[in-house]
């Protein structure tokens, strides 16, 4: 069901950097060797936490860019981070972990901002369940639209490859606002899932520095260019907004302006800017 | 203060409770309105952490921690809608 898809039991884990490649000009890709890590559903996050040798210790959530069933004791887990100045957290997960570095994780978090295949779903919900509005869980899946602001396009990329990895004949959208090109992440993942076959349509907005030859000035989304780029309210997409609060809060009252459903908008905060 | 939402409170109330708190469902005592507790407003300082109703700002829960000891405070939530399973 897409309301409240079954997801594995979170738990403590210790876990093993096993690659910390850069992203962008202020990200890093990491993945972990998390072991007993019971697998995790698209969209979900987990919490790192690191432990000084005085035994201080700092936690901070991170979206998981990887989903999938357990497959053993020792599992692979993905993430992207995104360096805060100041941080306590981003800027050892960037900089300084290498490979052979331990860290505790736990998870997988969060049931809300998920998104399953049609027939993951359907094995959850059972039937005759209802959705999240209340309503009966309509018969055909509904299009999926995510809009994402920055590092918050880390779970839309999980989603994105469940989608073309079940072959998933729902319409997938992608909105991605970012910076400046170096600054997208998994560019040649987002490449590739434009051209499987599942429908995956990604459509980019720049804030700061377009390419050269891009139809548009570099510029931050406004109520109109969203209106333009996202499925519209009468086809009743079932709507992911993750970024920074402000984006997120933004993008979501548009949203409801251009006449979605309230209830069919999942929004993820990460706080910053 | 930067406010987050309650998708923020999976990790630290996963130490506490047996359910995901995200896709709980709690009905505010403030306004009586019902959201998974994933669209709360959270504000998270040094000092703990404050849950609002997304649709009254009443407060309706806060969580403070301090070493081997944890408060969860449910004040302005009159029921939890847990799924089972």
């Amino acid at each position: 069901m897409i309301g409240r898809p079954s997801v594995p039991r979170s738990g403590w884990h210790p876990a093993t950097v096993v690659a910390n490649t850069p992203e962008t000009t202020s990200a890093a890709r990491l993945e972990l060797e998390v072991e007993g890590w019971p697998g995790n559903a698209a969209g979900q996050h987990l919490d790192v936490r690191l432990t000084a040798p005085d035994g201080y210790t700092a936690t901070r959530s991170y979206s998981i860019a990887s989903s999938g069933p357990a497959t053993g004791d020792v599992t692979r887990v993905v993430l992207a981070v995104d360096r805060v100045p100041d941080g306590e957290v981003s800027p050892f997960l960037v900089d300084v972990a290498r490979a052979g570095d331990r860290v505790e994780v736990h998870g997988p978090l969060g049931a809300f901002f998920v998104w399953q295949p049609a027939a993951a779903s359907a094995a959850a919900a059972g039937s005759g369940e209802s959705d999240a509005a209340g309503g009966p869980v309509p018969s055909a899946p509904r299009p999926v639209q995510l809009i994402a602001g920055g590092s918050g396009v880390v779970p839309f990329v999980a989603m994105a490859q469940a989608h073309a990895d079940a072959d998933d004949a729902t319409p997938f959208r992608l909105l991605y606002s970012v910076r400046t090109p170096a600054d997208v992440f998994f560019a040649p993942e987002f490449e590739r899932l434009v051209s499987a076959s599942a429908p995956f349509r990604l459509d980019l907005v720049y804030t700061r520095e377009a390419p050269a030859g891009w139809p548009m000035a570099p510029a931050r989304i406004t109520r109109e260019a969203l209106a333009e780029a996202v499925l519209p309210a009468s086809d009743a997409p079932l709507v992911y907004v993750c970024g920074s609060t402000g984006f997120v809060e933004r993008v979501a009252s548009w949203l409801i302006e251009l006449g979605h459903d309230a209830r069919a908008i999942r929004t993820e905060r990460f706080g910053g800017t | 203060m930067q406010h987050l939402d309650g998708n923020a409170l999976a990790g630290a109330l996963a130490e506490f409770l047996s359910f995901d708190v995200t896709t709980a469902i709690a009905r505010c005592n403030g306004c009586g309105a019902t959201d998974e507790f994933a669209r709360a407003i959270v504000f998270t300082s040094p000092a703990g952490t404050v849950v609002r109703c997304p649709s009254c700002d009443h407060v309706l829960a806060t969580l403070v921690e301090s070493g081997d000891r944890a408060w969860l405070g449910f004040s302005g939530v009159s029921a939890i809608e847990v799924r089972r399973g």
